[in-house]
């Protein structure tokens, strides 16, 4: 129980410093190899990395679920999860009741004309990583230096009929997920 | 009650279909909150998405806290953001418990080499979709551009750029005299 206890406090504090997404959990918990060496060794923690990117659901949650469980079962993964969580809902339900009460107000509003174009700047960032990384083959490029090599041509294909099939069918998302993930089985990207 | 169930479901649902973190839930969260539930507008999302980058925490739980408290005040948010995680907790614990290499079984390797691609071209949709609400005159322009280029090729922290371009907002607007426009 005391341990329980221990793992959501402690990973309240993770949940209360990452600023910045999943990723950004990672360092804290290198920091907890440090901390608490009987709970989880460093090289655990890059196969936790790679369950949760394969997983659905946010990647801080699912490597903070990870390592509650490995640390005490699955009522550790609870009490990690809870622990990463409690920070942001708090944090955001204030900031949402300070929105609510001031949306109206000019400087507000002002604030967010600035706002508005910023977050979809970075999406797009955001998207210009995913994209390289699926569509590009910068490791092969800076070995051959050969522009042939630098575009993966079969997944930009792919990813072009993807495209064009989303924008004219609107289907849910998880049905090209569905469809990409077999695809992927059959043809080698 | 009936309220926060259906909450809890709806987030339920996203996290099991929501493959690479924060910014693949966009798309999702397009789909089945604003085009089919009208829960919240494609503006609020990106406020969302904004404020949830500059607050601590895991970007798709500080939006789905947001969505719920919108909905259903504080136990919204807490059902919102309990249903998301939900098949996180459950799926890892299996996992965690029965594959130990999960991530290295062939058919998973493959089919995320596809997944990997259907994401990347989710998030472009996603971001076709937010361009024309988001970006409304040259100025939206020129500082949509800027963070996208500092973000993309420094190490700038996000929060930064939400700060800075909130001030420039407020500085631009009083200078044009057109309060919130």
């Amino acid at each position: 129980m005391t341990q329980l206890i221990l793992l959501v406090l402690e990973f309240f504090k993770i949940g209360l410093f990452a600023i910045g997404g999943g990723l950004a959990t990672l360092p804290f918990l290198y920091d907890l190899t440090v901390t608490h060496p009987d709970w989880v060794v460093r090289s655990q923690l890059l196969d936790m990395v790679a369950i949760s990117e394969s997983t659905p659901g946010a990647l801080g949650v699912n490597m903070a679920t990870y390592v509650g469980n490995v640390i005490a079962g699955p009522l550790g993964g609870v009490a990690t999860t809870i622990g990463l969580v409690a920070p942001s809902v708090i944090i955001i339900v204030i900031v949402a009741k300070f929105l609510e009460r001031f949306k109206d107000s000019p400087i507000v509003q002002n604030v967010f004309y600035g706002i508005r174009p910023a977050s979809i700047g970075l999406i797009m960032a955001a998207a210009f990583v995913v994209i390289k990384e699926a569509l590009m083959d910068i490791p092969l490029f800076s070995e051959t230096g050969s522009f042939a090599d630098l575009f993966r041509i079969k997944s930009i294909i792919f990813g072009i009929i993807l495209y064009i099939a989303m924008v004219k069918f609107k289907k849910h998302p998880i049905l090209y997920i569905a469809i990409a993930a077999i695809v992927g089985n059959i043809i080698s990207f | 009650m009936k309220k926060l169930l259906e909450l809890y479901w709806v987030f339920c649902k996203m996290g099991a279909v929501c493959f690479g973190g924060g910014y693949a839930m966009l798309p999702i969260i397009q789909a089945e909150i604003v085009d089919k539930r009208g829960w919240a507008t494609t503006e609020e999302i990106m406020d969302y998405y904004a404020i949830g980058q500059c607050t601590p925490g895991v970007i798709a739980v500080n939006t789905s806290t947001f969505i719920g408290n919108k909905r259903a005040g504080v136990p919204g948010a807490i059902a919102a953001t309990a249903g998301f995680v939900t098949p996180s907790v459950i799926i890892i614990m299996i996992i965690s418990s029965l594959l130990k290499s999960f991530a290295h079984i062939t058919y998973v390797e493959r089919a995320f080499t596809g997944i990997r691609i259907c994401v990347a071209v989710l998030i472009v949709n996603a971001t076709v979709k937010l361009w024309k609400s988001a970006v409304k005159d040259r100025i939206g322009l020129v500082i949509c551009l800027a963070v996208f280029a500092f973000s993309a090729f420094t190490d700038i922290s996000p929060v930064l750029f939400v700060v800075g371009s909130g001030i420039a907002g407020y500085v631009i607007s009083r200078w044009k005299g057109a309060d919130g426009k």
